[in-house]
């Protein structure tokens, strides 16, 4: 089988956003639209996400982490003043706008290293119940010494960016990866724990539950074990959405055996399409099943309604933070219709699902995407004009599966 | 009517995975479905309530290896569902129940912080101990903390905790764009804490609160459990409804809470009670006497039994006498993911041979005694009145209310009792503050 059999065709587009806190470039809380004395009120959440559910955009993500923002994933805080700092949980905030919402999915950021997996497990199945299957977990490593002595539980080593590919780092990357695979596998399992119809609520034999459909996940991995079953019963979508950002062959794996969805970060249409072959080359390498990774590119986009005015705010933005700001993913400052050809362009080259695009500035940038690249994007007859279907997994068009703990029908009258 | 007495305070818990839940009951609904905790949040918001509270649990009940059936089995995330509340209420109060063994304190402050924050101030936290080696099979560390040392844990976490919330000045956040300057200082966030359990540094992520500090509930009942409670809680759930044992815990416990050095009016007391309501006493009592029923069937009378004597009693018959063998409390748990009910296995079973004898009861007549939550059974004027009389002579300043069916038990007592409370002028008409401290007129 080729390596790129699996992505032979991208299906409908994907549109999301990724939020965090006033934009992704550092100096988006300083600009005159910008409200950084509300980022940690609900009403500011609540907005962002009625607005990209007017885009009728797939998901939002909601970043999140176990320290504060660095600027650098590896680094610790540091002793800046003049950025953003401080965060609300992405589980709770995405729990809050729930039920304030009636389509877009909602995948917070929940990171794998210090916290229990039982404990997501149950977050993001009532995640999924309360927003009636519309649930998501973008899976998160700490690879942050500082993040570490938080919890006082484990030590990490202290990492610097010129220290990746060292063999220590590459053990403790390796490590924490492993961890993560096992968390989304230990999280799985109990999310298959309850059988779709074990609640039985038979006042006859006076069972609420049918317990033979209640099952033990005895996971067992390096760093924890999980018996299980859960607490919370099978959610909606049966298996919420799974994703991660990867920009590696490490994280490229995790994607390929514990994700549903991989964030990457191309910066141009040949890039994109070298992504989808070390993606594909990941997945035959783990021996993925079932449905292939859908590839979503991450662009920071900054969007003007002319070329110049996109310029002339990207230079404003980084003079008022003082240098170019360092970003993983492609910054794309242009107009709704030219990142609208980006996106066509690259999606072909790239057999890209979609994107997740980064809004450099909250709310200007994700009001242009709703209000300028969506009407451009319907006009091409390239994304939806309504939300047809009622889970996220739907709109992703994976189908719903099974419990792996589901006994087939005869297989319950052999024991009986 | 009074008026000047005290302002009784009023919670409501979610009936769910207890036996005095009567699924069977054509009016139940789900357990699970947002639907269901919308319904009932709504409900005693528009009864003016001071809290909603959700209880836990980290893992599924079993006996002798198999997990229950016979009650509702299953619940959603705590912290999700009071963060989902927060979103359809606007003034009421989310507490949920949270275990200190189980979590570490930089998530568990950020946990309570984040919903503080997306309620308005609303936040409340009944911090639980467990050290329980079976709900451990769930997590990273199994089993690992000794009995003896749960309170330490739950105090060390609890002072964790507190510093994580005081480590962001309520001027912290400065976000002035002109200056761009966002954080006033450069040591913002930063804290510390060393003890037996725990040795943590760094900064913290979450901004103060607009509570400062989520209320802290706690419900212990042993010795350590009431002197963590009247050092530490700002309120203390109690399941002491019989109307001297009620005043008695509430005695001792405010004696301690003034031994520990704080004003024993900081600390409310609020036992859990569920209400029968009834056109007639008579039909109160009918309704009562059938819920009971179902409450205490056969079956679930000898597992309540099975809970003390930590044994098999399935060859007893629960209409029969009590059984005529001693409690094993000291074998291996035939009940497991079930707090314990009692602190003393063969005090507690010598209690119950003395009430069967006393008035001649079967086993379930027993268990049906002893465990009936309903302490409200009566008409509407009858139950406000025994509300009020608890609070006013100091059983208690308050309770939590349910009752044996959600979501919609509490729509009677709202719609029936609440009213007459507020004609005798002790419960407020309308909510005066926004946060749940206000509410219970706790210091910010």
């Amino acid at each position: 089988m080729s390596a790129h059999s699996f992505h032979n065709s991208p299906g409908p587009l994907s549109l999301s956003v990724a939020l965090d806190g006033a934009g992704w470039h550092p100096a988006a809380w300083r600009t005159p639209n910008a409200r950084p004395d509300q980022l940690f009120t609900p009403g500011y959440w609540a907005g962002l996400v009625a607005l990209a559910e007017r885009g009728l955009l797939d998901f939002v993500t909601i970043e999140d982490a176990l320290g504060l923002q660095s600027g650098d994933h590896l680094a610790e805080p540091g002793r800046r003043t003049d950025q953003v700092r401080g965060r609300l949980d992405a589980a709770l905030i995405a729990a809050f706008v729930a039920p304030l919402t009636r389509h877009i999915g909602l995948i917070p950021t929940i990171t794998t290293t210090h916290t229990e997996p039982f404990h997501i497990a149950k977050a993001v199945a009532t995640l999924d119940h309360n927003s009636k299957g519309r649930a998501g977990w973008r899976v998160q490593v700490s690879a942050r010494a500082d993040e570490a002595a938080h919890f006082g539980r484990r030590e990490l080593p202290v990492l610097r960016r010129s220290d990746l590919g060292s063999r220590g780092a590459n053990r403790v990357v390796a490590e924490l990866f492993g961890e993560a695979a096992d968390a989304v596998e230990a999280v799985r399992r109990l999310w298959d724990s309850w059988e779709d119809d074990a609640e039985i609520r038979d006042a006859s034999t006076n069972r609420f539950i049918d317990r033979d459909k209640l099952n033990y996940v005895n996971f067992i991995g390096a760093q924890f074990t999980v018996r299980g079953p859960s607490t919370t019963p099978r959610p909606p979508q049966g298996q919420p959405i799974v994703a991660a950002l990867a920009h590696d062959r490490v994280p490229f794996a995790l994607a390929a055996s514990s994700a549903d969805v991989v964030f990457v970060t191309p910066h141009h249409a040949n890039e994109a399409h070298a992504i989808l072959a070390k993606i594909s080359a990941a997945e035959a390498e783990v021996g993925r099943t079932g449905a292939p990774l859908r590839i979503t590119a991450d662009l920071v986009v900054l969007l003007d309604d002319t070329q110049a005015g996109a310029d002339a705010r990207l230079r404003d933005l980084n003079r008022l933070a003082g240098a170019q700001p360092r970003s993983d993913a492609e910054i794309v400052a242009t107009t709704p219709r030219a990142l609208a050809d980006l996106i066509e362009q690259w999606r072909h080259a790239g057999l890209l699902h979609g994107f997740r695009l980064r809004p450099a500035v909250l709310p200007d940038d994700l009001h242009a995407v709703v209000e300028g690249l969506v009407p451009e994007l319907q006009r091409r007859g390239l994304f939806r004009t309504s939300y047809p279907e009622e889970t996220l997994r739907e709109r992703l068009g994976l189908p719903r599966p099974a419990s792996r703990y589901a006994k087939l029908a005869n297989a319950g009258l052999e024991r009986a | 009517m009074s008026g000047a007495g005290k302002q009784i305070i009023l919670g409501a818990y979610f009936p769910g995975v207890n036996h005095d839940t009567v699924w069977s009951d054509p009016a139940s609904g789900s357990h699970i479905d947002f639907a269901s905790f919308t319904h009932w949040a709504r409900t005693a918001e528009r009864g003016t309530l001071d809290l909603l509270f959700l209880a836990e649990g980290l893992r599924l009940r079993d006996r002798g290896g198999a997990i229950f059936d016979q009650d509702v089995v299953g619940r959603p995330d705590t912290f999700t569902v009071l963060a989902s509340l927060a979103a359809v209420t606007s003034r009421i109060g989310l507490a949920g129940t949270i275990n200190t063994t189980f979590n570490e304190p930089y998530e568990l402050a950020r946990q309570f912080a984040t919903l503080d924050h997306l309620s308005g101030g609303r936040a409340a936290w009944n911090v639980v101990t467990s050290s329980d080696p079976d709900t451990g099979e769930n997590f990273r560390r199994g089993g690992y903390l000794d009995h003896s040392q749960r309170y330490e844990r739950a105090s060390e976490t609890l002072a964790a905790v507190r510093a994580l919330w005081d480590s962001w000045s309520a001027d912290a956040v400065v976000a002035d764009k002109a200056s761009g300057r966002f954080l006033r200082d450069e040591q913002v966030g930063e804290f510390a804490f060393e003890g037996s359990q725990f040795d943590i540094a760094g900064r913290f992520t979450t901004p103060r609160t607009p509570q400062g500090h989520p209320v802290i509930l706690q419900a212990g009942e042993s010795p350590a459990g009431r002197d963590f409670a009247a050092a530490n809680a700002d309120a203390i759930f109690s399941r002491y409804r019989k109307f001297y044992q009620a005043r008695d815990f509430y005695r001792d416990v405010k004696a301690r809470v003034l031994k520990a050095g704080r004003d024993p009016g900081e600390v409310k007391i609020l036992p859990s009670a569920s209400v029968v309501l009834g056109d007639t006493a008579a039909e109160a009592q009918d309704r009562h006497a059938y819920i009971r029923d179902r409450q205490f069937d056969p079956y679930t009378a000898i597992v309540l039994a099975e809970m003390m004597w930590n044994r098999d009693l399935s060859s007893y018959d629960p209409d029969g006498p009590i059984p005529d063998v001693p409690p094993t409390p000291e074998a291996p748990k035939w009940i497991r993911g079930r707090a314990p009910l009692t602190q003393d296995a063969h005090a507690t079973v010598r209690e119950w041979r003395e009430l069967a004898e006393l008035d001649n009861l079967s086993l379930r007549q027993v268990v049906a005694k002893v465990f009936d939550r309903a302490v409200f059974v009566g008409t509407p004027t009858q139950v406000a009145g025994e509300i009020d009389h608890f609070v006013q002579q100091d059983a208690c300043d308050g309770f939590i209310l349910g009752s044996h069916v959600s979501p919609s038990g509490l729509d009677e007592v709202v719609d029936k009792v609440i009213p007459l409370l507020r004609e005798r002028g002790a419960f407020r008409t309308e909510y005066q503050g926004t946060t749940l401290r206000g509410h219970l007129g706790l210091a910010r």
